[in-house]
């Protein structure tokens, strides 16, 4: 897949700044995210980890600061058009909290879509990739149902498998833990380090503190709208420095 | 004198069932090789117009030679202009047999165009038409917008009233506080209007002149003031009131002609005068049994003040001639059976179909631009459609027909068939636009960011997520829409387009009843609609299986 290179990380946010009227939602954040890593930014509700995903995703504008990955970067100011997006969009795959499954279409036709269409591939090799995807996240049995047919879980491998589709170097995850029992918490976790380990970077929006500490490698924790906590996620989770991580780790408990 | 009674309405009601459903089979399988054209056509011969000049006409002048177009209401019946009871798609009626007399004398060849009555004005000027004929009353205003004819028949208006009340409502001063019903747009309701001013009387406008009398006999009104050849009419066909022997007024029916054509007008002027002196048109109104003395009298004075002689005819055969029109004088119609009429109704349905299902496709494709551009347009692109929504939604659909057919007609002439098709396509795209800038709107926003994220461009989302999922939305409302149309689809009659609702009036004019007209316009228009609906249900309930 893809090739770690270690001099600089793939993803750079720098003094990332968001206002919301006179308020600051992010107040100059910064945070690196490398391929081979599972990385967790953290915080209680409001922190403003969510933005700071949406803002790489380019979903969210921001007002100050830069966002780079591989070489892609986005400046403050409005969402340019999709039209000179293209380039991120191949480099980060998202998948939502929701999933947000296209609802009219199949599991395999929501993860030929982007192939197809945006990348002009044909239908055979879209095909061909989708199916490989889905037996590789084990639902390659439901290719042919609906999005409203699936289970939780397998409602979050097919958005997954949509988004890896475009075979992209970053996958950001918004709260993937949120609606999956502990069972399935464990399938995750070892799903999101295979992909690590084939080459891709994954940066996740979490608040679950148990989850970060099996499965991340790093935890970032944001609070009032800064990093106040950036490490190996066992060490900061056992040995939290900041009162907003403790406040995590208590909630969490 | 017998008439249509309700037993031999009913007779007819238990026999034309079978026939029903068997027409409406029939409709299934061939309906659509009809064409478009489902006006009655003039019969090819008068019954009583000179037998010589017809034998002149198939003899001496094989070849087609050129229309003669004339314009009508054949909902407005006998004796005026009907559709043949033995033969629905052909118009009779003494206007009928006096267009025959014009075009015989033009050398032409006559079409008859239907016509909505209170659009035979509009129409002649547009030039649908060269002359319009169907009872139309002389009017100082119809002499400032158009050429007239000579006056060829003269008219009383007389007054209707409930036998009981025959004692005491003689005039119009007699009826101060009362409710007098009439025809809209009449010399008649010219006369309740100063009438109202004058002596208190309540006039009450109606747009045919069957529910006048229909309301005069239940009570809801306690005269009417109209023609004394519908007063007739009404009287030998339903009953139930007295018409006043004193007329109120005195009027004239001439043919209508545009401003601009003073030479039909001169033709068709010599040919009325030259009809009445050799008493062609005394034939003709004895036929339809509206002769009398004044008239007689009437066609003197025109003659004399053309320096004409009349030309006395023998009037003795009056009784036995077997060409008298039986209809005018209310005898039973056992001729007109039901099943005359399947053919014109399934051509007519044809017509709605049509005109519906094209001005539906219009609505959708142009609706869904117009969704389209207020989602997704620039500022000034979303204020002008949202301007043209609110104008379209907030006028009438008819004032809108009017427009385009008639009020652009110096500009653009569109046949009226493609100005029912764009004028109703265009309002309801104001409609469908609404419904789809909702659906539109309503789809999630984490679906349109999915989307996004995975690169595809704003024109691919809205075509493979938004549209689609937006469509899911709208069915509903847009099958609602779409059996609206069918039934709005009904208006385009003004413009001359005569479709299912209109070949019912005609219909029910000529058997004087709405009842079976009515139960088998209801089923057609249900048999359209239902298949319709059906599609539609199955559609949601395949996708909501499914998606959503």
């Amino acid at each position: 897949m893809h090739k770690a290179d270690n001099s600089t990380p793939t993803l750079v946010v720098r003094d990332l700044q968001v206002l919301r009227g006179k308020k600051a939602i992010l107040n100059g954040v910064n945070l690196n995210a490398n391929i081979g890593e599972v990385c967790a930014v953290m915080g209680i509700s409001g922190a403003g980890k969510t933005t700071v995903l949406r803002a790489i995703a380019a979903l969210q504008s921001f007002n100050a600061g830069s966002i780079s990955i591989d070489g892609v970067s986005l400046r403050p100011g409005s969402i340019p058009p999709e039209s000179q997006l293209k380039e991120l969009r191949r480099r980060v795959g998202v998948v939502f909290q929701s999933n947000a499954l296209f609802e009219h279409l199949s599991v395999l036709d929501n993860v030929t879509l982007a192939p197809i269409h945006s990348l002009k591939w044909t239908r055979d090799r879209a095909n061909e990739t989708a199916h490989k995807l889905l037996v590789s996240l084990g639902v390659d049995h439901r290719a042919l149902a609906y999005p409203r047919e699936l289970s939780g879980g397998e409602a979050q491998r097919v958005a997954i498998a949509r988004a890896l589709a475009p075979d992209p170097l970053m996958l950001l995850m918004d709260e993937p833990t949120s609606a999956l029992d502990p069972a399935r918490r464990a399938a995750l976790g070892e799903l999101l380090r295979s992909l690590a380990v084939q080459g891709r970077g994954l940066l996740l929006v979490t608040h679950d503190a148990d989850f970060a500490q099996d499965w991340c490698d790093r935890v970032v924790v944001l609070a009032d709208g800064l990093v106040v906590e950036d490490g190996p996620a066992k060490q900061i989770l056992a040995h939290p420095t900041h009162t907003a991580t403790r406040a995590l780790l208590s909630q969490a408990g | 004198m017998s008439f249509n009674t309700p037993t031999s309405i009913g007779a007819t009601s238990r026999r034309g069932i079978p026939l029903l459903a068997a027409a409406l089979a029939f409709a299934l399988v061939v309906g659509v090789v009809f064409n478009a054209c489902s006006a009655p056509t003039n019969s090819t011969a008068s019954k009583t117009g000179g037998s010589d000049s017809n034998a002149a006409k198939t003899t001496s002048t094989p070849a087609v030679t050129s229309l003669f177009r004339w314009g009508g209401d054949a909902e407005g019946g006998a004796p005026f202009v009907e559709a043949d009871p033995s033969d629905p798609s052909k118009a009779r009626g003494f206007d009928v047999e006096l267009a025959e007399l014009m075009a015989r004398g033009l050398n032409r060849e006559p079409k008859f165009i239907q016509v909505t009555w209170a659009s035979i004005e509009q129409s002649v000027e547009r030039g649908d038409f060269e002359i319009g004929m169907s009872g139309v009353e002389d009017r100082p205003a119809l002499r400032e917008r158009h050429s007239v004819t000579i006056p060829y028949f003269e008219f009383y208006e007389v007054l209707a009233v409930r036998a009981a009340d025959s004692a005491r409502f003689h005039t119009l001063k007699d009826l101060k506080g009362h409710k007098v019903a009439t025809l809209g747009a009449t010399g008649a309701y010219d006369l309740l209007k100063k009438a109202e001013i004058a002596y208190g009387v309540i006039p009450v406008s109606y747009d045919d002149d069957v529910h006048p009398y229909s309301d005069l006999v239940s009570g809801r009104v306690d005269a009417v003031l109209l023609d004394n050849v519908i007063a007739e009419r009404s009287r030998k066909r339903e009953g139930g009131f007295v018409i006043q022997p004193t007329p109120i007024d005195t009027g004239h029916y001439v043919g209508v002609i545009s401003k601009a054509n003073s030479v039909m007008r001169d033709s068709a002027n010599v040919i009325l005068r030259e009809n009445m002196r050799n008493g062609t048109l005394e034939k003709i109104f004895r036929s339809w049994n509206v002769w009398d003395d004044n008239q007689a009298a009437y066609e003197q004075h025109v003659l004399a003040a053309a320096g004409l002689t009349r030309v006395a005819i023998d009037t003795s055969k009056k009784v036995t001639d077997p060409t008298v029109n039986a209809v005018a004088s209310g005898a039973p119609r056992a001729t007109s059976s039901i099943a005359t009429y399947i053919p014109a109704l399934l051509r007519a349905a044809v017509i709605t179909l049509l005109v519906s299902c094209l001005a539906m496709t219009l609505a959708v494709s142009f609706g869904a631009i117009v969704a389209a551009g207020r989602v997704y347009g620039p500022y000034w692109v979303r204020v002008l459609l949202l301007a043209y929504v609110e104008v379209v939604r907030g006028t009438p659909v008819l004032l809108q027909l009017f427009v385009l057919y008639y009020g652009l007609s110096s500009v653009i002439r569109l046949p009226a068939l493609v100005a029912a098709i764009l004028g109703l396509g265009l309002n309801y795209a104001a409609y469908e636009s609404e419904i789809y800038r909702a659906a539109l709107e309503n789809i999630s926003r984490s679906q349109l960011e999915a989307a996004r994220t995975l690169g595809l461009s704003e024109m691919q989302i809205l075509r493979l997520v938004r549209g689609p999922q937006a469509f899911r939305l709208a069915l509903a409302p847009m099958t609602n829409d779409f059996v609206a149309l069918l039934k709005d689809s009904s208006l385009v009659s003004v413009i001359t387009v005569v479709e299912l609702t209109k070949e019912t009036a005609i219909y029910a004019t000529n058997i004087g009843s709405w009842v079976i007209p009515g139960m088998l316009c209801a089923s057609v228009y249900l048999l359209m609609s239902l298949p319709l609906s059906n599609v539609a249900r199955r559609l949601e309930r395949r996708w909501s299986s499914v998606g959503a």
